[in-house]
């Protein structure tokens, strides 16, 4: 008899390469889906009887493929094929669908999936729930719990974006290197897009949205393991894992945000943050460092550090210096800010930020870094005017509250000068 | 005689477990290691990374070829290990280098170790 649990578990890891492997056979993603979902019916009857499949893989997209030509058959009034129960014992059958699997194909075909699912005219939301649905197989309703919308609205939405893209103009050909590295980077942000989904979240929607990192992680071992040898996927996992492993320590029991240097570092996931570690000392090696790369590099700056105070901040200044070139853009100038007044001192994170006052003007991080920066200077006043500045663009209470503790502190100090 | 007990699973669904899932299976599996270890006949436990974290040393050519991800051939059995402790991954492929000059021929997949118990077990036990 064969555990339930195990035979949920073996379908969901499955899922993203059978699908795959079908929206290759059937060019359609409904008919893919649909093959899916009667393969699982019958992998729920069959297996608990007959034992789990050497492959569970290649046994849903072989019974999900000839369950569809068996409709197609049915309806044709011709013999239908062998039911799956025999099939299971077909070893060879299995075997060569396996075999299949492992060619070039198989990675280009999950790869193809994951890159319909980030076509640039979906805006990123849809994109999410896109991928959320079609390759993790969330259902409809736990994507709508993670996005605080209604179940219908959430449907009406995936349905409307499956409509845009139309999987008839999916890319179906295998693709070349650079459109291959194309597809690459696209895939790459949206699991990090469903990552941040999850990781941004505090409060009662930490709890619908906390598995989105778990998903994303998933996501981004299959691509791993597919391109093996992709140093920016091993940048972009660890950074997921890095990230993710201080999940425990990230919120006071009241639900408030924990800054970084307060949290208690013994709740960070060891396991997690070794295998961060180890992915990036691999990436290394390849020497073709990347945005990925360089930020999983500045998370383990931080995961290293037992302490606050071990933290390596001229290390994290100087990381920060490169994705400034690889990537710029005035958020990572205001992060690395962060570690430059670590280094040399606020006055030298204020002049830096300066320029970026009339693009970050309207972000609450910006404020609320620059209010730091003040108040280590000695500017209390202005500092108390960026915090104020800062609270009114906060996006969510937990932001505030973190910015009026900031606040109190000043006060706190005021009086204590006065007194 | 010594016995090495190899653990094999699918990864996917592994890494899958929820916490709560994957604490249980390791509190079982501890209530059997500790009675082991009382009766001294625990060795080295490792628990190994994922696949993606490993790297494979083709030693049956000079130069040696370094590859990212697990030894995925079938024509070749497992037929031992080492446990090295090194600063980096370079390090490890430095000494699996040396170890293939020495017997070349086959491979070497290098996995960092998640979990190391190093275990002492009673030597020979029934010998």
């Amino acid at each position: 008899m064969t555990d339930l649990g195990w035979i949920e578990g073996a379908i969901t890891a499955a899922r993203p390469q059978a699908m795959a492997a079908l929206l290759r056979y059937f060019r359609d993603m409904d008919a893919a889906e649909e093959a899916f979902q009667d393969a699982c019916l019958r992998a729920l009857k069959s297996w608990p009887k007959n034992g789990p499949p050497r492959d569970p893989t290649a046994w849903l997209i072989m019974v999900g493929r000839n369950a569809a030509i068996d409709a197609v058959r049915k309806t044709s009034r011709e013999t239908v094929l062998p039911p799956e129960d025999l099939l299971s014992d077909l070893e060879d059958a299995e075997a060569e669908a396996a075999e299949r699997l492992d060619g070039s194909h198989y990675r280009d075909d999950v790869l193809r999936l994951l890159f319909i699912c980030c076509h640039p005219d979906l805006p990123a939301t849809q994109q999410i729930a896109l991928a959320l649905r079609i390759v993790s197989g969330l259902s409809v309703k736990e994507i709508a719990r993670a996005f605080v919308v209604g179940e219908a609205a959430m449907e009406q939405r995936i349905t409307r974006a499956k409509a845009r893209i139309g999987a008839g103009n999916a890319p179906f050909e295998a693709p070349g290197p650079i459109e291959r590295a194309e597809r690459f980077a696209a895939v790459a942000a949206m699991i990090y897009l469903v990552f941040n989904e999850g990781y941004s979240a505090s409060g009662k929607a930490l709890e619908a949205k906390g598995g989105l990192c778990d998903e994303a992680i998933r996501l981004a071992r299959l691509l791993l393991r597919l391109f093996p040898a992709e140093p920016e996927m091993m940048g972009l996992t660890a950074l997921l894992l890095l990230q993710h492993a201080r999940s425990e320590a990230r919120f006071a029991a009241d639900g408030q945000a924990i800054l970084l240097e307060d949290q208690d570092r013994s709740l960070w996931n060891r396991k997690m943050i070794g295998e961060g570690l180890a992915l990036i000392d691999k990436a290394l090696l390849k020497r073709a460092p990347g945005p990925y790369q360089v930020q999983s590099a500045i998370a383990a700056m931080h995961a290293r550090a037992i302490r606050p105070e071990d933290t390596d901040w001229a290390g994290i200044d100087a990381l920060y210096a490169a994705l400034e070139i690889m990537q710029p853009s005035p958020v990572v100038t205001l992060n690395r800010a962060v570690a430059t007044a670590k280094v040399r001192g606020p006055e030298a994170a204020l002049a830096m930020i300066e320029p970026l006052g009339a693009r970050l003007d309207g972000y609450f991080h910006f404020h609320g870094a620059r209010g730091a920066f003040l108040l280590q200077a000695g500017h209390k006043d202005q500092a108390r005017q960026a915090f104020d500045r800062a609270i009114a663009l906060a996006n969510t209470a937990a932001e505030a509250a973190n910015i009026r503790q900031y606040l109190d502190r000043v006060t706190a100090e005021a009086e204590k000068a006065a007194s | 005689m010594l016995y090495a007990i190899l653990c094999y699973n699918d990864e996917d669904v592994i890494c899958g477990w929820s916490k709560e899932h994957e604490d249980g299976v390791m509190e079982k599996l501890g209530v059997v290691q500790e009675r082991l270890a009382k009766e001294g006949r625990l060795g080295p436990v490792a628990r190994l990374m994922p696949t993606t974290a490993a790297t494979t040393l083709r030693k049956d050519r000079e130069p040696p070829l370094v590859l990212d991800g697990p030894f995925a051939e079938t024509k070749e059995q497992l037929l031992g290990f080492y446990v090295v402790d090194c600063e980096s991954l370079d390090g490890a492929l430095d000494i699996a280098k040396d170890l293939g000059k020495a017997n070349p021929g086959g491979s070497y997949e290098i996995r960092p170790i998640a979990l190391f118990m190093p275990g002492e077990p009673k030597e020979a036990v029934g010998a």
